[in-house]
């Protein structure tokens, strides 16, 4: 069984991200970038199927401008066997990038795809779900268990209220949440043979997907600031002012 | 304009996310509400007393009974084509099951969404709500998660719209629901909660959630947890507010052990009243409180519980 898995470079998770004065978006210019910390447990989840001997073959996919190769070595870094580099110098938004991925998915014939539930830069949660529609599979979004067998995959979800298990048959796209695993430190035989490793080059053009979006970003603004408001001494003062200041007990 | 809400259920309750989405589809237009499920018609009777619906389609079949996305999505893809707008509200069913009606629709959706600006413009929160971006859509139909704290519920009574049965969709049979552990509690839900006691890292154990347990349960509470509360195993996923949890805006947030990472304070920062108690005066948690209480959580949550 072949695993593809797309993923996407984003501000690192700890950065603390500024809105520009300009109000037309948030400076991601010299800002720390980092794999998609979902798109992190995709890629652990993909190689530790392929370590139980339940997939032949394991391969990421991003999609971007040539800073994204940083990305695909730290994601080969796992013991992926190969990446893939879908270049094009504008931002995609994610019916684009499903259409991208379903192209993608018609040459490599993968049988699972698992990307992350969201990317935490746009915080769409929208890839999975679409690249599933595209190409009229099953899919199973927010995963924290994943058990492949045969011709079928078993997930159990997280959804409001608790956890829910599906079964479908393959191919399916698998869309990872949090608890699904803990992803490795790459150790540095990998990280060395992740630098030689080849990475396909695909102009999105060649796909014949566009990049074009019909949605126009009109302003970004900083959300409103709360104030920090008082230290109370103890729990009677505490209790006190929610009952006579804010009224809320 | 017309507006399409799909409604969230179990098939005997209409569950109140759809509430607020209803609230944000009545500015857009006029709102007719898609009831799909199995054996549901209860629920097609409550969303048609919901104020401001004008109608409710309903479609009764068996794979419909447990909101598998697979299937609902033929039947909402064809229903869409006389709307101008598809709208859930942004819970994890509406997460799930709208991207895919989405790209069948060939419209780029806007997830999310805390804000109507116009017809075709709309705010939605990026980066873990420290950005609001403004989004202008030229697709013909919109497609729209509702951040469900950014608009009020609409009431439950006052409505009084036809309820029309709408031929069900063929069953797609490619997923089976094999089960679900629904987390079973006196507790309000969290996402409706009018006050919330929430715990971190320093409870210390799932065995000391007890006082946080006491204490919600005092103040007919719901709890709630930080994702490294979670993480640490005290606390199933569920409990987990925050960016990758849930977001929630209840009249009262009380934030106990918790340090306020970034992560977490974009799930609960647009509560009215935020109190923090920890024992780290420098912890962040202490610039978005409007009360907060330097302590020991061990001695004054306890404390708490007996003087209310």
């Amino acid at each position: 069984m072949k695993i593809l898995v797309p993923v996407k470079r984003v501000v690192d998770a700890y950065v603390s991200v500024r809105v520009k004065s300009d109000n037309t978006g948030v400076d991601t210019d010299n800002v720390k970038k980092s794999l998609n910390p979902f798109c992190e447990i995709a890629v652990e989840e993909a190689m530790r199927l392929k370590e139980k001997g339940l997939a032949d073959e394991v391969i990421v996919v991003t999609i971007g401008d040539k800073d994204c190769e940083t990305t695909l070595r730290s994601a080969l870094a796992f013991g992926v066997d190969r990446a893939i580099h879908i270049k094009t110098d504008n931002v995609l938004r994610p019916l684009a990038i499903a259409k991208a991925l379903a192209k993608l998915v018609e040459k490599e014939a993968p049988q699972l795809v698992i990307t992350g539930k969201q990317s935490i830069d746009a915080d769409n949660n929208q890839t999975g779900q679409m690249l599933a529609a595209l190409l009229n599979w099953p899919q199973a979004t927010f995963a924290s268990e994943v058990t492949v067998e045969a011709d079928k995959v078993t997930v159990t979800r997280e959804i409001d209220g608790g956890l829910e298990t599906l079964t479908m048959a393959l191919p399916a796209v698998v869309t990872s949440d949090l608890r699904l695993n803990e992803p490795r430190y790459p150790k540095l035989p990998n990280i060395m043979k992740a630098k030689k490793k080849p990475i396909e080059a695909i102009e999105i053009a060649d796909l014949g997907v566009s990049t074009a979006s019909t949605l126009a970003v009109q302003r970004v603004d900083e959300p409103a600031e709360r104030q920090a408001g008082i230290k109370v001494a103890d729990i009677n003062e505490l209790i006190e002012k929610l009952k006579n200041e804010a009224r809320v007990i | 304009m017309s507006v399409l809400v799909i409604a969230e259920h179990d098939n005997s309750e209409l569950k109140s996310a759809t509430l607020n989405a209803i609230t944000a589809a009545k500015e857009l237009g006029d709102v007719t509400v898609l009831v799909a499920g199995s054996g549901s018609q209860s629920v097609a009777d409550a969303a048609a007393q919901v104020a401001g619906v004008s109608a409710v389609l309903h479609s009764d079949a068996a794979h419909y009974e447990n909101g598998i996305a697979e299937e609902l999505t033929p039947l909402v893809v064809s229903t869409a084509a006389s709307f101008d707008y598809v709208i859930t509200a942004a819970t994890t069913f509406g997460k799930n099951l709208l991207p895919r009606v989405s790209a069948l629709l060939d419209v780029e959706q806007i997830s999310d969404v805390t804000s109507v600006v116009s017809a075709d413009t709309f705010v939605h929160p990026v980066y873990a709500g420290n950005a609001l971006e403004t989004v202008q859509s030229s697709d013909a139909k919109k497609v729209l998660t509702i951040r469900t704290t950014a608009f009020e519920a609409a009431e439950t009574t006052g409505g009084s719209a036809s309820v029309e049965a709408l031929a069900a969709s063929d069953a797609v049979g490619t997923v089976t629901l094999v089960g679900r552990e629904l987390t079973v509690s006196n507790r309000p839900e969290l996402g409706a909660a009018e006050v919330i006691v929430s715990g971190g890292r320093g409870v210390g154990s799932a065995e000391n959630f007890a006082i946080i347990e006491a204490l919600a349960d005092k103040l007919g509470a719901a709890v709630g947890a930080s994702r490294a509360a979670v993480d640490a195993g005290y606390v199933p996923n569920d409990y987990q507010v925050g960016q990758t949890g849930k977001v929630v805006a209840p009249s009262l947030y009380i934030a106990i052990g918790i340090s306020g990472a970034i992560q977490h304070l974009a799930g609960m920062k647009d509560s009215k009243v935020i109190v923090a108690i920890n024992k780290d005066e420098d912890a962040p948690i202490f610039q978005v409180a409007d009360y907060g209480l330097v302590a020991d959580l061990f001695d004054v949550v306890p404390e708490m519980t007996g003087a209310l």
